[in-house]
């Protein structure tokens, strides 16, 4: 391509990359092109892929295939450092500086001005006022950076990349710990930094925000590259379509049971529940044999509502009732004690104790629910686990075997029959399908179903629409951190839901602008 | 907040302690008084400067008492049996600690292990080490040992500032430049603040590592030497426990166990702090010298309690942040 007619070559591009851990595809055959001078969002569900392309063009984990472009030269960084000097520099959500360290310090970290290898205190404070001034920041340079806000830490990781030369910019989730006014400001100095021809590719899952400042959209999902356009011939509703993949007319519930919910036995129920910053108060009743599903972009809440109904956070407001009995949830102790399970979302870290033996993940909330003092003997416990291994199918159906060994299906139902072993009333169920292999989707779907026929009453929070669809008996629909809409019987399904998810987003949208 | 009130609380109690000492018995108020204590503390002052460069950086150092101890060993052996000039004996062990030091380093970084099992391996190796060389205390007699102890700077009050005591000011007026004037110093705080960020940043951790337990060893060596001239001799069982008395003065100093915080000038007022505390049990006449001990493990709680507290303070605006995760 040397006829000279073409344009410039984009400032990045990335092509036909892919990345496996192990078993897991993180990413396939991904492209992703940044202009000089745009801002790019990248956005996608949890486990998209959103992270992991970053974290392969800046070389922190090595690739399997495809090439990185920067300005027509391919590049090949081996490392965050390697990156930055080849410059694409990246500044995450945890502000990767050093609180303890002068804001001074923090900008000039191994470069600072020397004279007779003595670092020049003074001049090193002199730019780094300068450098900040030009983002619009007057502070005392030589006070430690942890002195000061989230924002202005962001504004300083932001300062050092640019001054290190950095030709793209990478920023991951920059808004998610900042109110709407520090937003403002980053925004500001975003547009002014792409003013400066410099490639910024913004990584959030505020869709307002995205609307607000960015000029293209890539969509990534399930670790595939959905597709690339301008933000302002994107209606919002496609936007929400290509990330969570779903097309409109094609699903139809398939659910099991459409009984007359309304004569079912409510098991619990929550009122005004919420918490200040966290969730918006609620209303959310439970009932027994039956689904209710979460649904909801990342971050709209739903993981905070299981939270908050299993008593792993507290609300500050508003009545919870089990049975009908006004209860306290205080801690995790108290959702156990009121028969209330909570399989978490991050199974790895947060659910299953990788060492111990199937038995022993099994019988653990059974016996922190018992005490010290009631040890379940050997007996019980191999006859437990037994029950459970064939109820579930857990397989290989070796109750000794440490957990860390299975499949992620099977942990995650080892994880179900930790909780089903403490005869629950109330399931909550954080992305019972996330990291689990398509066989085993259906599996946790029909165990689902099964459950709550047997009379338990189920909260499921799922990304994945159609599944949501499939065994839930009513839907609630987050956004922003707020419940806005409970869809039942015929209304369930997944046109509605995205309808619900869009519809509001866009009126918040309109007041904002108002 | 660079360290600087912990520095503060140090330095009042230090006043405050000297007057309470001077209001009991005036004639602690002395240059004669001082000029001894800055004498008798001169090893301590120095080992604990290369301790602070370790401790801010996020390590610890166990085995510098070791390196005192194998350190008069070695140089008593070498100029009274072996027949090596003095000052050859000096350089030959300088050179031996600080290759010592950068070993412990590198193994630290490379292995990617915990600093305080390097560190006490460390200081099993060369306590077992000077054993090896010799059980008995041997004396030394080289005239230079004589000259350098006679020598002294005349204070006003008849005080003398002795040899030794001119070393260690002059190593802690170093240190302090060292850690809070160069690249080198601010690249010490970046590690004890994060490892993980200052490697990110671009501060070459291992290099940095190996230079810091390199500098702690070397300044150890010296402190042997200093200890050798006071005591005259060299003994394997030296200057043991030595290294806690030290990670005892650089706490008291203001400087976080923790990593990230702290200054030379802290540890040097807290190496002061121990040694007023031995002039005045001395000044008693009545008191066990183990009320040293006591006092040092009372004012080490006081001081912890109070970084803990400083700490909480400082994180209060931030946890109020966190807890927002999706």
């Amino acid at each position: 391509m040397e006829n000279g007619l073409d344009p410039a070559p984009p400032l990045l591009e990335v092509r036909g990359i892919s990345k496996s851990f192990g078993a897991v595809r993180a990413l396939q055959e991904v492209d992703f092109t940044l202009r000089a001078g745009e801002i790019h969002a990248l956005l996608g569900e949890n486990g998209a892929g959103k992270s992991t392309l970053i974290k392969v063009v800046t070389g922190v984990f090595p690739r399997d295939a495809g090439i990185v472009r920067l300005g027509g030269e391919e590049v090949a960084p081996r490392s965050a450092k390697a990156a930055l000097q080849v410059g694409i520099a990246t500044v995450y959500q945890e502000v990767n500086l050093l609180p303890n360290l002068s804001v001074a310090q923090n900008l000039f970290l191994d470069r600072q001005p020397m004279r007779f290898g003595i670092v020049r205190e003074g001049e090193m404070r002199r730019r780094a006022k300068t450098l900040l001034a030009d983002f619009g920041l007057d502070i005392d340079v030589a006070a430690a950076l942890g002195n000061y806000s989230v924002a202005i830490q962001h504004v300083t990781a932001i300062a050092r990349a640019v001054d290190l030369s950095a030709r793209v910019l990478i920023l991951d989730e920059p808004t998610a710990s900042l109110d709407r006014h520090e937003v403002e400001i980053l925004f500001g100095i975003m547009r002014q930094l792409a003013k400066r021809g410099i490639g910024i590719v913004f990584v959030s899952h505020f869709l307002d925000q995205v609307y607000e400042i960015s000029d293209r959209i890539t969509v990534l999902r399930n670790g595939r590259l959905v597709g690339e356009r301008e933000t302002a011939s994107l209606p919002r509703l496609d936007l929400i379509r290509m990330m969570l993949g779903r097309e409109l007319a094609e699903t139809t519930s398939v659910r099991a049971s459409e009984g007359e919910h309304g004569a079912r036995e409510v098991c619990a129920s929550f009122e005004n529940y919420g918490k200040a910053g966290y969730v918006a108060p609620f209303n959310l009743e439970l009932r027994r044999g039956e689904v209710v599903g979460l649904a909801g972009l990342l971050g709209s809440g739903r993981t905070e509502t299981a939270r908050l109904v299993f008593g792993a956070e507290r609300a500050d407001g508003g009545q919870a009732r089990v049975e009908g009995a006004p209860v306290r949830l205080q801690s995790p102790r108290d959702g156990v004690r009121h028969g209330f399970g909570y399989c978490p979302e991050e199974r790895k870290t947060d659910g299953i104790v990788a060492e111990l033996s199937v038995r022993e993940n099994i019988v653990l909330a059974l016996q922190a629910k018992r005490g010290l003092h009631r040890p379940l003997s050997r007996r019980e416990q191999d006859e437990i686990a037994k029950r459970y291994v064939k109820m579930l199918d857990i397989r290989p159906p070796d109750p000794e075997r440490p957990v860390g060994l299975l499949s992620g299906g099977n942990q995650q139902k080892v994880l179900l029959a930790r909780w089903l072993a403490t005869s629950p009333r109330l399931l909550v169920l954080d992305e019972p399908t996330r990291g689990i292999d398509v066989g085993a989707h259906a599996e946790i779907i029909r165990l689902i179903r099964e459950l709550c026929d047997d009379g338990l009453a189920l909260l499921v929070i799922s990304s994945e629409l159609d599944e949501i669809v499939t065994y839930s008996d009513r839907v609630v629909v987050l956004r922003d951190r707020a419940h806005v809409e409970e869809l039942a019987g015929e209304a369930v399904d997944v046109g509605n839901i995205l309808a619900a998810i869009a519809a509001d987003s866009v009126t918040v949208a309109l007041e904002a602008h108002t | 907040m660079k360290g600087l009130p912990p520095v503060v609380i140090t330095a009042f109690v230090l006043v405050a302690g000297f007057a309470l000492c001077a209001v009991q018995f005036p004639n602690i108020a002395s240059t004669r008084v001082v000029g001894n204590l800055l004498t008798d503390n001169a090893f301590l002052g120095i080992v604990a400067t290369g301790m602070t460069f370790v401790i801010i950086s996020g390590g610890i150092d166990l085995s510098v008492g070791s390196v005192i101890g194998f350190t008069t060993v070695f140089v008593a052996l070498a100029i009274e049996r072996w027949g090596v000039p003095p000052l050859v004996a000096f350089v030959a062990i300088l050179v031996l600690s600080a290759g010592f030091g950068a070993a412990m380093g590198a193994i630290i970084h490379v292995f990617d292990l915990p600093p305080f099992i390097v560190t006490l391996a460390g200081m099993f190796l060369a306590r077992g080490a000077s054993f090896l060389l010799s059980t008995e205390s041997v004396p030394i007699t080289a005239p230079v040992y004589s000259t350098v102890s006679d020598f002294a700077l005349r204070m006003p009050g008849g005080g003398r500032l002795t040899a030794v005591a001119i070393i260690m000011i002059v190593i802690v007026i170093g240190g302090a430049l060292l850690l809070h004037l160069t690249r080198f110093g601010a690249n010490v705080y970046a590690l004890g603040g994060s490892r993980t960020t200052a490697s990110l940043m671009g501060v070459a951790v291992g290099k940095m590592t190996v230079k810091i337990y390199m500098l702690s060893s070397l300044l150890a060596g010296i402190a042997g030497i200093v200890f050798s001239f006071y005591t005259s001799a060299g003994y394997s069982l030296s200057a043991v426990g030595v290294e806690l008395d030290t990670i005892a003065a650089v706490v008291i100093g203001g400087t976080l166990l923790t990593g990230g915080q702290g200054s030379v000038i802290g540890t040097f007022l807290g190496v002061l702090i121990q040694g007023m505390i031995q002039t005045y049990i001395n000044f008693d006449g009545t008191l066990s010298s183990w009320w040293t001990k006591i006092a040092t493990g009372v004012l080490l709680f006081a001081f912890i309690a109070l970084q803990q507290g400083l700490v909480a303070l400082a994180r209060r605006p931030v946890a109020k942040r966190a807890g927002a995760a999706s």
